[in-house]
């Protein structure tokens, strides 16, 4: 029942705060805040009181839930309300709770119109994602995957920034919902291609994910059904040739869309990826892996040389994760255990830095009103505090040792050098790229020649507060990421297994290079 | 022979019927708007009532008619949708200027046609219905005549409707003409295997009821009628006329292997007929225009259900049409109630509904839960019926259909998408069109917000829905 819950306290919290306008300005403002601290703290709960240590060499095929809740809801199709946690869910729903927080934050100000509205809107893609990182009935998941694309096209048509000729936020809108929305379509028919195959060799409707992943699939049936996910995954994660969405829809956000679409909408197709795509189909992914690999490749590299010719902030922080998110996918079809545990730790610092990165560009855009890069410069001087947390951050997404992201991306390459030495060497280059992409930004917009004199208000204590709480988690994942790893190690392991099954031999190598990463 | 049971599962109909003259007989006494419309409303009550009498029995056979479980259920939707009307009607004939009493006259006529159409196994049944059904739509859409508007609509609706019967007359006798049969079951077992002329029989008949359905290329008089008929009348036309057009054609191709040898023709109007739809709606600046082209996408998705014949057919058609006629009737039901009462001109440009969110935040959350129904996001009931056409495609292993569905969609998005944002954009200060100050607390007001929490309670529980559909199917096979 706590699993419903975490749901239905966004969910009604936005109900609230939408009314809430009525009594007061701020009403909806603490109202939201209030919902998600305590989904933050519901988390943080179930993260003390649960276990998600890895079982010793268990063998059993049915995937393992710390926790579970279940309801028959369509049994014409076998459709369940089947909800269910495990050490990767709850990292996420962990991360989504505290990103809805600064989301909330960072709106305090931002939002001057519809104020009731917008935190209606925030929480309900908050509720969505929540449900979507929880639920293993297919059916649910995908009318999660669904629902949250209503309030965030909302989000962005209506409190959007509208940039120069032509990039208007509904145009961006409406792009991002379209791309979404058709892809979405795909992974729906490929879902009911599989319940029908289930059905044909078992003779039961079911869209339960334990009891599809023993469906027996012919080769080609089953590289097509994989496919279906693979497309709509990629176009959420972004994978290259199927990004066209992500900078308009980044650029035109506001800086809480941005947040939360990087932050957590992009890591629901990491995670469709992992808990979907790679388990139901583990041949068919096996045999995608170099494609899908080399498109990561494509991404890493395409993203950072597209990043360094951006003028708006926030289109270059956009492009960056679609090179952070080239390394995901190389990693989570490299297969092997660590490289997996690495996608989980890059997943979680890619949030927490981007995130730290849109906020401030928020908060320079309130003090600037631009976001073009050409017009700032010299800011070091005339902004305190400021430039010293974007130098944090920068310094983060650019991998280095110390924060989270080195972690997330040398376990990344360090797993996946035993199955694919060749891609993981070229991939290396990508990182390259991400210092003179990262250094790019800061100097052009910290240092350099001031475009005007005169000092700019500092951080007020909320912004402070926002950023010394994520660089804090950002280290501290960076130091002594074990807790991390330890919660996702099961999770990961299964995938790992069910993945490795097809290729014994490599499987073998993986594990002596990583004899017991993660307990 | 015509028994007392006959009579008996005949009694919804009759009670419509006789409703019909109480009207009249009310009119030619004393001309009174709100008795009229009260008496109209108390008529179709009774006469659901009467289905829940008459369902214990069913299926009830007479020569010409049939009671049956889809003829109960299309029937109980039918009267909703009239009754639905009827609301809306009321308040918005409230400012008009010519006699107002006849338009429920007109709407209880046509129901009646509905109802005898969609219980109809008789190819005689079959025509006396649909004219009963197109005729008084005629007078509906053109009620408000000394508007251009709406007179071209009638007008029109009534020259294309004239052409599409003929196509069906002609359909029809193709197929005396090779079986010597009228009724369905008699047409059934004499055209097992059908021949080149019983096939075209079935296509010119498909022709006819391809016109009521605006199923593309028969579609071109659909968005003008739309946008000119009187807002209540274009309601009435695109929920009860469709429906009971669809469930007979339904009929048609379940019983008659003819229409069965029709596959591939059914399958290509519905494609064309989904991205034509989709497609035309795109560059719509008008609402109702805009609704028009997507109710013709709609029965295109529509078509796959009987372009793909087998056990799942009725049911997924069925969903299907419910999920479009609760949706359909939410949407046009907020039109009407912007345009009332009545003054000559509706609110019908896209930009009269800006900021529409701003002013009244609950209607235009009934226009954004119906218009998403439309589009087929979750947690909708559009969405159920979206799902189940898809797995009818996929099963069935077509995946042209199936494709289009999707390509469908995602352009039909496109143009939902616009109308919602303007919903929530800024608006003016002094909006020309407004709902009236309490709408919510009026019988159109119920209408529209019972409508929006039917999609919305469906499209998360669908139970009782399917479970009905179970119940129309175990009754067909006993």
């Amino acid at each position: 029942m706590m699993l419903v819950w975490l749901i239905l306290i966004p969910f009604l919290g936005g109900l609230l705060a939408w009314r809430g306008e009525t009594w007061s300005d701020s009403a909806p403002r603490w109202t939201a805040l209030a919902s998600m601290l305590l989904v933050l703290l519901v988390c943080l709960g179930l993260w003390w009181v649960g276990d998600y240590r890895p079982l010793v060499a268990d063998e059993a095929a049915a995937p393992r839930w710390a926790m579970e809740w279940r309801l028959a809801w369509i049994p014409r199709f076998g459709i369940e309300f089947h909800l269910a946690l495990d050490g990767l869910s709850l990292v996420l729903v962990a991360l989504t709770g505290l990103l809805g927080v600064l989301a909330v934050l960072c709106s305090w100000r931002e939002i001057d119109h519809g104020v009731g509205f917008f935190h209606l809107n925030l929480l309900w893609i908050l509720a969505g994602v929540i449900g979507v990182f929880l639920a293993i009935d297919l059916f649910l998941f995908f009318l999660f995957w669904e629902v949250m694309l209503v309030p965030m096209f909302f989000l962005i048509a209506l409190w959007g920034h509208s940039g120069p000729a032509g990039r208007t936020r509904i145009r961006a809108a409406t792009k991002f919902f379209l791309y979404t929305q058709a892809s979405g379509l795909l992974m729906l028919v490929a879902i009911l291609g599989l319940v029908f195959a289930h059905h044909a060799s078992g003779g039961v409707y079911s869209f339960d994910y334990a009891v599809l992943r023993e469906t027996p699939l012919s080769d080609t049936t089953a590289m097509w059904l994989m496919l279906g996910f693979f497309i709509a995954f990629a176009v959420k994660l972004p994978v290259v040739p199927l990004h066209g969405w992500l900078p308009d829809a980044h650029a035109q956000a506001p800086t809480a869309g941005s947040v939360l679409l990087a932050g957590i909408l992009l890591k629901t197709s990491a995670y469709g990826l992992l808990r979907f795509a790679l388990p139901l189909f583990p041949e068919a992914s096996q045999a995608l892996a170099p494609v899908a690999m080399g498109l990561g490749l494509l991404g890493i590299f395409y993203g950072a040389l597209l990043a360094c010719g951006q003028q708006d902030i926030k289109r270059l922080i956009a492009y960056t994760s679609i090179s952070h998110m080239g390394f995901v996918l190389v990693g989570v079809y490299a297969g092997t255990e660590l490289a997996l545990q690495g996608v989980v730790m890059l997943l979680v610092a890619h949030a927490l830095s981007s995130a730290g990165l849109f906020l401030l560009s928020g908060q320079l855009f309130e003090r600037l009103h631009t976001r073009d890069m050409r017009e700032m410069g010299g800011l070091w001087d005339r902004l305190p505090v400021i430039p010293a947390f974007t130098l944090c951050f920068v310094v983060a997404s650019l991998g280095m040792p110390g924060t989270a992201n080195f972690v997330g991306e040398f376990m990344i390459l360090f797993g996946s050098f035993p199955a694919v030495p060749w891609i993981v060497a070229i991939a290396t280059v990508g990182m390259l790229l991400a210092a003179i992409y990262s250094l790019l930004l800061m100097q052009r917009v910290h240092f350099g020649r001031a475009r005007e004199e005169g000092r700019l208000a500092g951080p007020d204590r909320r912004e402070t507060a926002m950023m010394l709480g994520l660089l804090l988690l950002v280290l501290w994942l960076g130091l002594y990421p074990q807790p991390l790893l330890d919660t996702s190690a099961d999770t990961v392991a299964d995938i790992e297994r069910l993945f490795g099954e097809t290729d014994t031999g490599r499987d073998d190598s993986s594990r002596a290079q990583a004899p017991v990463e993660g307990r | 022979m015509l028994t007392a049971t006959h009579l008996l599962a005949l009694m919804p109909v009759i009670l419509v019927a006789a409703t019909v003259l109480v009207v009249m007989l009310g009119i030619a006494w004393r001309r009174r708007h709100t008795p009229a419309a009260l008496v109209t409303a108390a008529g179709l009550g009774l006469s659901l009532l009467a289905l829940l009498l008459v369902s214990p029995m069913a299926p009830i056979e007479t020569p010409l008619m049939v009671i049956d479980g889809l003829a109960l259920f299309a029937m109980t939707w039918i009267l909703l949708a009239a009754l639905a009307s009827i609301g809306l009607a009321h308040a918005y004939l409230g400012g008009f200027a010519g006699p107002r009493e006849e338009f429920y006259l007109l709407l209880l006529s046509a129901t009646t046609g509905a109802m005898v159409l969609v219980a109809s196994r008789h190819l005689a049944t079959l025509f006396l219905g649909l004219e009963l059904l197109s005729m008084p739509l005629y007078g509906m859409l053109a009620y408000a005549f000394h508007e251009r508007r709406s007179l071209e609509a009638g007008i029109k609706y009534l020259v294309l409707s004239a052409a599409g019967t003929a196509f069906l007359l002609f359909g029809m006798a193709l197929l005396y003409a090779q079986s010597g049969r009228l009724d369905l079951a008699g047409l059934a077992a004499s055209l097992v295997e059908p021949g080149v002329w019983a096939l075209s029989g079935a296509a010119l008949m498909l022709v006819g009821l391809g016109f009521k359905l605006s199923i593309v290329p028969f579609h071109l008089w659909t968005p003008d009628v739309y946008e000119g008929g009187p807002a209540p009348a274009v309601m009435f036309l695109a929920s009860v006329s469709k429906l009971a057009v669809f469930v007979v054609l339904l009929r048609l191709v379940l019983a008659v292997p003819a229409f069965q040898g029709l596959e591939g023709v059914m399958g290509a109007l519905a494609l064309i007929s989904m991205l034509v739809g989709n497609l035309l709606a795109l560059a719509q600046s008008n609402l109702k225009r805009l609704l028009a082209y997507s109710s013709i996408a709609h029965f295109g998705y529509l078509l796959v259900a009987l372009a793909v014949v087998n056990g799942a057919t009725l049911e997924t058609g069925m969903v299907y049409l419910v999920t479009y006629l609760v949706a359909t009737l939410g949407a046009l039901g907020v039109i009407t109630l912007m345009s009332t009462p009545w003054r000559g001109e509706e609110a019908t440009a896209l930009h009269e509904y800006r900021g529409l969110f701003w002013r009244r935040p609950f209607l235009a959350g009934v226009l954004t839960v119906c218009l998403l129904s439309l589009a087929g996001i979750p947690p909708t009931i559009g969405f159920i019926g979206k799902f189940y056409i898809i797995a009818l495609g996929v099963e069935a292993e077509r995946w042209w259909l199936v494709a289009g569905i999707v390509l469908g969609s995602a352009i039909g998005l496109y143009y939902y998408l616009r109308v919602l944002v303007t919903l929530y954009l800024p608006g003016p200060r002094m909006p020309r069109f407004d709902a009236p100050e309490d709408w919510h607390r009026r019988a159109g007001g119920l209408v529209v917000v019972g409508l929006a929490l039917l999609v919305l309670l469906l499209g998360v529980y669908p139970i009782p829905l399917i479970e009905s559909l179970e119940w129309v199917m175990a009754m067909k096979r006993a």
